[in-house]
């Protein structure tokens, strides 16, 4: 398949890789934070070919393990309401909030639907006008396009019945918060490709010269991964600190105006909280005022949610770089995909679900 | 709306953020919507500048021309 | 004592889930937590596809084996098959897997109130080709209607009887550190066409599922080889999952090589887009067999010469440690692990 196979060329990759470790000669700490990238290194063991200089550390790059336990317990005690239909991407399914989930919402009788695109729910909301239809809005900016556009969508066919119960992330405030912590060690970015296909990366452009740290923007194939690591570290080895892009054949700089467009329609800029980290200024979305009729939060009452976090689990650590998940005591044991303490268990893109499905222990 | 094949499977994505899109191009997609057109030059130029790099990292590591034959791609 | 010798997990869930049913970890709690123990004894204990039995006194000995078999396949109908192929097969298959010569079915039809005569005449006429293409006889049956609304459309329950020919003793208990893993052909074909078929995740595919009654391929290795230790076929939960158990009821370690899966383009590019790994993916017409190194190529012959066998290949190697774990050698020069399945697979975002 085009842009595809020839960007998984082991002999590429091995080349790539050659020429990284004559190019390395200090110990880095480079970061990605894209849930997908997350799952890409892992799943093809990339950190163990890489130069034992370069340490790959995960970042918050997954949606679905940042959004805060709250709005889960909401999401489920919307979705247990008679009546509604609660539509969501497949991965928010198993995520724990305290005490259950929205799969044994299902299993107890809920309308709980995976949807693989927005436009789907939109559907099921024309199909059953007697239902309330809500829309699981999460993401970070490359699921926003099409979240936004589920709304907008609503809102032409003059729809009634539907809702979405927005989730929205925003890297860039991320990243800052990561490189502003004083207990930072991260040194360089890999930024998210596809992120950046929506927003371009003119965004980073301030944040890696306030921090004198490389951004990279890096694609998803294991050659991309190597290409981009390779840029940070020429970098890094340089004392440079600019934006890159190693993911030119798919990422411009102004990125996709069209998208960006209709997001700034439906969506402001809004502070958020972080699960594991706390609330980080600007770093959400939230509806526009004039599009306040389809927040799911506005249009159910839940009553008073009262949420409560495990307290062994550490995934605001591991999300923030911080520790790894094999220096959880409770990895592989009472933490594992089937009964998750934390998002980054559940999620296929979390850290500890990647290192646990791929049998990552404290030796590698 | 219009029809992406991936490598076999065919699925309607929107087509709204790529109004440029033609018949035949490359794009991202995600949940369902087409992101990015893919730019076939810049791709090739990155494929291209890795093997010349290979190349040269070959002449440097055997002293001698490398063989004209690619190295193969992984599977099928 | 026999069978799988993993720690027993602890039973976690209150209810029955969907994922009880995809064939991973989460089904192998419910049989080990609530069947097993309901139910034990020394030939359900051994843990494979079909109870094999002894019947006689000790010099006319034979054995037996015997395999049943649910289908709640949704839709009834879809490219390759259809649920009476698949009820059929399925049962054929699980005897085929202990060596025996399946020759006697039984078959079991609970229909809901309102479905079409048409379908039920469909689907037994498919059900008598594929007992025809398998040679067995369907002796025996039995049909229930339910009420609308509490079956969806129609479920089949399929059992199968057939002899063990003296010297087959396969099982998943038998691998050895030396052997040869070798597969039937292409991983994922099933369980994406049926995903395909189903609609709800709306895309279209030119794949056809892989239902085949594997018996008469089954048939071709053991006249190639007397040392068939393992034979299995990668149903829900797919390869992924098989290797895993196989890995943990042998005490070994299973090393498989990823250039060497094979792996049809449509599926692999219909996992990528769903984000499910085809090592997952539900099978129904293909076999892993696990033989000596010195059988492998005599072996390997006999199944490409063989009905469903054409496309078999060698995909890895059993070794010595780490025991119980199944290892994955990437075309990038790491290795990585293989995890069981733990219940469904969800499509998810990225």
């Amino acid at each position: 398949m085009k842009h595809v196979e020839e960007f998984r060329d082991a002999g590429l990759v091995k080349k790539a890789l050659a020429d990284l470790e004559r190019t390395v000669t200090q110990p880095w700490v480079i970061m990605e934070i894209c849930g997908g990238q997350t799952h890409e290194i892992v799943e093809h063991g990339l950190d163990q070919l890489l130069p034992p200089e370069i340490e790959l550390v995960h970042g918050p790059g997954c949606p679905v393990c940042v959004t805060p336990l709250e709005k889960i317990d909401k999401a489920l005690a919307i979705a247990s309401q008679p009546d509604v239909i609660f539509t969501s991407y497949g991965d928010m399914l198993r995520v724990p909030g305290t005490e259950e989930d929205l799969l044994t919402v299902r299993a107890h009788g809920g309308d709980v639907r995976v949807v693989y695109s927005p436009l789907d729910a939109v559907k099921i909301a024309q199909e059953n006008p007697d239902k309330e239809v809500v829309f699981f809005a999460i993401g970070f900016e490359t699921t926003a396009p099409a979240n936004a556009m589920s709304v907008q969508q609503a809102h032409h066919l003059e729809l009634k019945n539907f809702s979405v119960l927005v989730s929205q992330f925003r890297v860039p405030p991320a990243m800052e918060a990561i490189l502003g912590s004083p207990l930072n060690r991260v040194q360089a970015f890999l930024g998210a490709g596809h992120v950046c296909a929506v927003m371009g990366y003119w965004e980073y452009e301030p944040v890696a010269e306030k921090y004198s740290a490389p951004i990279v923007v890096t694609g998803f194939e294991v050659l991309d991964l190597v290409l981009g690591i390779k840029q940070a570290v020429e970098q890094l080895e340089k004392g440079e600190a600019v934006v890159g892009n190693a993911y030119s054949r798919a990422v411009t700089r102004e990125g996709n105006i069209p998208a960006q467009k209709l997001i700034s329609h439906i969506y402001q800029n809004c502070p958020r909280a972080w699960r594991g980290i706390g609330e980080i200024p600007d770093s959400g979305w939230c509806l526009q005022p004039e599009y306040d009729f389809y927040d799911a939060e506005n249009r159910f009452d839940v009553g008073q949610i009262q949420s409560k976090e495990s307290t062994i689990c550490i995934a605001g650590e591991i999300l923030q770089g911080l520790k790894k998940p094999v220096d959880c005591p409770a990895f592989g044991t009472l933490c594992t995909p089937e009964k998750p303490l934390g998002a980054t268990m559940v999620s296929a893109e979390g850290a500890c679900a990647a290192y646990y499905r791929y049998g990552r222990t404290r030796d590698g | 709306m219009g029809k992406l094949d991936f490598g076999g499977v065919q699925r309607e994505v929107c087509l709204e953020y790529v109004p440029e899109a033609v018949v035949g191009q490359y794009a991202n997609v995600h949940v369902g919507f087409a992101i990015n057109l893919m730019d076939e030059k810049e791709a090739e130029e990155t494929l291209s500048l890795l093997r010349e790099i290979e190349i040269l990292g070959m002449m440097d590591e055997e002293g001698s021309a490398p063989s004209a034959e690619q190295e193969s791609g992984p599977g099928q | 004592m026999q069978g799988p010798v993993c720690p027993r997990p602890i039973r976690q869930w209150s209810n029955v889930m969907l994922g009880h049913g995809s064939g991973g970890k989460m089904t192998e709690d419910l049989i080990r937590s609530v069947f097993y123990p309901a139910f034990s004894n020394p030939i359900l204990d051994q843990g494979n596809d079909a109870g094999v039995i002894s019947v006689g006194k000790s010099r006319g000995e034979s054995r037996w084996a015997i395999s049943t078999d649910g289908h709640i396949v949704s839709p009834l109908f879809f490219p390759g098959g259809d649920i009476g192929k698949l009820a059929i097969c399925g049962s054929v298959n699980d005897l085929a897997m202990v060596g025996a010569r399946p020759a006697w079915m039984a078959a079991n039809f609970i229909m809901e109130e309102g479905l079409h005569m048409d379908v039920v005449e469909k689907v037994a006429a498919s059900m008598q080709a594929s007992a025809e293409e398998a040679g067995v006889l369907i002796v025996a049956g039995d049909t229930k209607v339910a009420e609308r609304g509490k079956v969806d459309q129609l479920f089949i329950t399929t059992t199968a009887f057939g002899l063990v020919p003296e010297g087959r003793q396969a099982g998943g208990q038998y691998a050895r550190p030396g052997d040869a893993v070798l597969l039937s052909g292409s991983i994922g074909d099933h369980g994406i066409a049926v995903l395909a078929a189903r609609g709800d995740l709306a895309f279209e595919v030119e794949l056809e599922s892989d239902i085949a009654p594997l018996n008469h391929l089954v048939e071709a290795m053991f006249t190639a080889s007397d040392r068939i230790h393992v034979l299995r076929d990668p149903t829900r939960g797919g390869l992924g999952t098989t290797m895993n158990e196989i890995a943990c009821q042998s005490q070994v370690a299973v090393m498989l090589d990823e250039p060497a899966l094979p792996v049809r383009p449509a599926v692999r590019s219909a996992c990528e887009l769903l984000g499910f790994d085809p090592l997952y993916v539900a099978n129904e017409g293909k076999l892993v067999v696990i033989v000596p190194e010195e059988d492998a190529e005599r072996v390997l012959d006999a199944m490409r010469s063989a009905p469903y066998g054409s496309e078999a290949c060698r995909i890895g190697e059993i070794a010595e440690a780490p025991k119980g774990r199944v290892l994955l050698r990437t075309a990038f020069g790491s290795t990585r692990v293989v995890n069981m399945l733990t219940g469904e697979m969800l499509p998810r975002i990225c």
